[in-house]
């Protein structure tokens, strides 16, 4: 993230300032639903909100509601950009709501994406200035209503915890709200921003999240939604990945009772009945025959083992600084192959959606992630307008990378399903099997490091050579992720490596597979992290040196990586704790999506087992808005990246996913769930991403942790001891 | 038909005998709390208790659970939040949220039958998965709850005493 990015002013509509009604302004379409009005909607429902800006309503009854543009799926954006208005907006946390902000791309992009979307780590980093002053625009409207009614200077006037006041005059935001809503909202950089210093709710321990009903089960997901007259429907897809239907036959599963429609889709063959029970035994009742002829056939196997040969021819320069093919030739050496399966996302939640066709107009109930390009897709889909395609987000399930789908695969297929159902809302709802066997997975991957050393052990030149699937050419990122050729999403994390090495070199194969592949926590950085950290480890032990020491000794132009991985190093005892017998201790440090984190990882092994007891992880991801959640971030960033360490592999046998199931897509367990303590660097810096950086050092340094107590050096995912 | 008792009250409802609890629950009688993750016992999202012990209803025909005693999310407390509910506010364990009605039922029939299990005795009963990774303060959380439960008394949360107050530089 640059800082002039940071810095580029958010335009907060502020023009429109109108009394709306709760239902009409949010996505309140949801109190179609028979068992969904949440409670912040039942109150605001009962006193009309008031619009101060497009983020920030005040109701009579004294609520601050908070419209959240981005896509609440566990990562904790509720409470992070509510916390962000209510700091600057001296509100008391008690009296703030929050809910999803329509889809409006005009009013609610992602300010470093320039279209309404969640991901890459962004939410907090995006938002924070654009939300500070949405709160001290509002604030500002208070202050001037308050000055106007007690007839005192606003300058006078002081707001605290949802008090505004001035001498013996006293008044809530709510008994302010009417009047304050009329007046004139200042410009966005009119308003004055608190001096860190002076915060009293970013930076709190103890402030409880937003994202409420998810421990008595009231919360929604799209799972939850219910609308009138509203069918369920499964498809079936092509056992291989481009398969096509070549026939079906209905009758039998239309026979069934509550079975109501059968018919054939782009991608495959949809059943709709009164609900999913039944749609899945009318599903099993179908007989389809498939065409195969430009399905992808090949087994994993044998795609991995072309990319191991292409691993050894040159590919596409991402980076080229020096001379390392001189460097390589002449000297000692060093080389190691690493090697990545495809991997699904395995979100709890089964991708879902509902909507509801009316020609070229469509209404949609889901937890939306790429919201402007999901919208375009359904518009084009139908041959109308952006305007005409309604969009209520609600919460998701996890996510983790897939539901926002480049192609919009989900929603797209929920749309063409509703659009033969003449005119009923459809609940498109995938099995767990049909997740796991849906593709757009982590793609498969293979590099090649080398590294040429002095005689003091230290490199003198690097290369990597990589070999796999681009994620973003063919999509409508591609502009955004490929120059000449290379997709940063398939080399970041070794272009600009943070290690000082004069000669550099990375290079790519594109590979082509019919197999879908899309970001998954982290991108590119779940393997090349893993990679980068395990080869360092390699050249310590061929140098003779303490991994921290020989890593520091490579950071000294460096001090952000240096001082996480110094913090990481402290807290965790490094070089001191003496551990068990046949226990060993790795590390590894990374920076991705603006942030550094490094994890110290204890394991014990016994014989070809092995248990990891501890995770230590320090992180700099600027101003820490809401500690405990960058907590639970990087703690779920280390399970979600240790049980690909540990388990996780999708493979295939001629062109057919292997895995159907959590029975077979071994996942992390709470059994296997080592102990974690997150420390977090102190920084006045602005705030950058913590949903995704905890993932990439977790594998590196559970094999580096390994090699320490065992010396065997893997380099293959999921590790495997011999 | 088939008669469910679902938090104390019995219903009759005209469904196939083979169709499992969770869509009973969730198409049938509205009770949403409870969720579908895999279809095959494999998760735990969809667990419930029968007469206190867990069982997870997405592969619990309806026919073997007439005439018991079913509990939901929704039917766990009769007022206000249980221990364990409380307990997952006060160490901000839910992420996504989607697997934590499932955990919570769990959770709760283990603390309710196994009251002096260690935390590794625990951790393994606990076979729910959570893909946000929730599990660290799921066990700080439940190591709190036996321990209130063991001196009798519900403790005052304190945010400063957690041990992630002492995480922070």
């Amino acid at each position: 993230m640059k800082a002039s990015r940071f810095q580029s002013q958010d335009h907060i509509d502020t023009g429109r300032r109108q009394f709306l009604k709760l239902s009409a302004a949010t996505g309140a379409g949801l109190t179609l639903g028979l068992n969904l009005t949440t409670r912040a909607s039942a109150q605001a429902a009962d006193s009309p909100a008031l619009q101060f800006n497009a983020f920030v309503n005040i109701s009579p009854d004294n609520t601050v509601n908070v419209y959240i543009k981005h896509l609440e799926m566990g990562q904790g954006v509720y409470t992070g950009l509510a916390t962000c208005v209510a700091e600057e907006l001296d509100a008391a946390w008690s009296q703030v709501k929050c809910e999803h902000a329509p889809v409006d791309t005009e009013k609610y992009a992602n300010l470093f994406m320039g279209q309404q979307a969640t991901g890459g780590s962004t939410a907090i980093a995006n938002s924070f200035t654009q939300m500070r002053q949405a709160g001290a625009t509002a604030r500002a409207m208070l202050v001037a209503a308050a000055a106007q009614r007690w007839g005192v200077p606003a300058s006078e006037i002081s707001v605290s915890e949802g008090q505004v006041s001035h001498g013996s005059h006293q008044a809530s935001f709510g008994e302010l709200a009417v009047e304050a809503a009329a007046q004139n909202a200042p410009a966005p950089e009119a308003v004055s921003l608190k001096d860190p210093a002076d915060f009293t709710l970013i930076g709190r321990e103890d402030l409880v999240r937003k994202d409420e009903g998810k421990q008595n089960g009231t919360a929604v997901y799209t799972q939850d939604v219910q609308l009138p007259g509203m069918l369920t429907a499964v498809v079936a897809h092509s056992p291989r990945f481009g398969g096509r239907v070549k026939s079906f036959d209905a009758s039998k599963a239309l026979q069934r009772n509550g079975v109501e429609q059968v018919f054939e889709i782009e991608n495959g063959v949809a059943v709709l009945a009164k609900d999913y029970w039944t749609a899945i035994k009318g599903r099993e009742l179908l007989e389809i025959e498939w065409d195969d002829s430009a399905a992808e056939t090949r087994s994993s196997g044998t795609i991995l083992s072309q990319y191991r040969e292409l691993v050894d021819e040159p590919g596409i320069v991402a980076e080229r600084e020096g001379d390392v093919a001189s460097q390589l030739n002449q000297g000692d050496s060093v080389e190691a192959v690493f090697e990545f399966p495809y991997l699904a996302h395995a979100q709890m939640e089964p991708m879902n959606c509902v909507a509801k066709v009316d020609g070229q107009r469509a209404e949609l109930w889901y937890g939306c992630q790429g919201a402007t390009s999901d919208q375009m897709a359904i518009a084009q889909l139908l041959g109308g307008k952006i305007e005409d395609v309604k969009i209520h987000t609600v919460f998701a399930g996890g996510g983790f990378g897939r539901r926002a789908n480049p192609f919009s695969d989900y929603v797209l297929e929920a749309v063409r399903v509703a659009r033969g159902a003449q005119g009923k809302p459809v609940k498109l709802v995938w099995s767990r099997e049909d997740d796991m066997q849906a593709g757009f997975y982590r793609p498969a991957f293979v590099h090649k490091l080398s590294a040429a050393v002095d005689d003091q052990g230290m490199p003198t030149a690097f290369q990597a050579r990589l070999a796999g699937q681009s994620i973003m050419m063919g999509t409508n990122m591609e502009s955004m992720s490929v120059v000449d050729g290379v997709d940063n999403a398939s080399v970041e994390g070794l272009v600009h490596l943070p290690y000082q090495v004069p000669n550099r070199q990375v290079e790519v194969h594109n590979t082509q597979a019919g197999v879908p592949v899309q970001w998954w926590r982290s991108v590119g950085n779940t393997h090349t992290a893993f990679s980068k950290e395990v080869f360092i480890d390699s050249l310590a032990r061929k140098a003779g040196q303490d991994p921290v020491e020989y890593r520091l000794s490579l950071l000294k132009h460096n001090p952000r990586e240096t001082a996480v991985l110094k913090l990481a190093a402290e807290k965790a005892e490094w070089g001191s704790r003496k551990l068990p017998e046949g226990w060993g201790r790795g590390v590894a440090v990374h920076t991705s999506f603006g942030s550094t984190v490094a994890e110290i990882v204890d394991v014990s092994v016994q014989g070809t087992e092995f248990k990891v007891e501890r995770v230590v992880a320090a992180v700099d991801c600027g101003i820490a808005v809401n500690p405990n959640i960058i907590r639970a971030q990087i703690e779920g960033g280390i399970a979600y990246g240790l049980s690909a360490a540990l388990a996780d592999e999708v493979t295939l046998t001629d062109g057919n996913v292997d895995q159907t199931n959590f029975h077979n897509y071994r996942v992390l367990r709470m059994n296997d769930m080592p102990e974690v303590e997150v420390h977090i660097l102190p920084s006045g810096n602005a705030p950058s991403g913590v949903g995704e950086p905890g993932t990439p050092p977790v594998a590196p340094a559970v094999a580096n942790a390994l090699a320490a107590a065992t010396g065997q050096t893997l380099t293959r995912l999921p590790l495997r001891l011999t | 038909m088939i008669e469910l008792t679902v938090n104390g009250e019995t219903r009759r409802l005209d469904i196939e005998s083979d169709m499992p609890l969770l869509w009973a629950l969730r198409n049938e009688l509205g009770l949403t709390g409870t969720k579908f993750g895999c279809g095959i016992a494999a998760c735990g999202a969809c667990t419930v208790q029968v007469n206190g012990n867990a069982m997870r209803s997405c592969v619990t025909p309806v026919s073997a659970v007439q005439g018991q005693s079913i509990t939901t999310i929704e039917g766990l407390s009769a007022e206000g939040l249980t221990d364990v509910q409380q307990a997952w506010i006060e160490h901000q364990i839910p992420q996504c949220g989607y697997c934590q009605s499932g955990m919570i039922m769990a959770v709760s029939a283990h603390l309710d039958n196994n009251d002096s299990s260690s935390a590794d005795e625990t951790a393994r009963a606990i076979s729910n998965i959570c893909r946000c990774g929730t599990y660290p303060r799921i066990k700080r959380a439940i190591a709190s709850l036996q321990e209130q439960r063991r001196s009798g008394g519900v403790q005052q949360f304190d945010p400063a005493a957690t041990p992630a107050q002492e995480n922070n530089v």
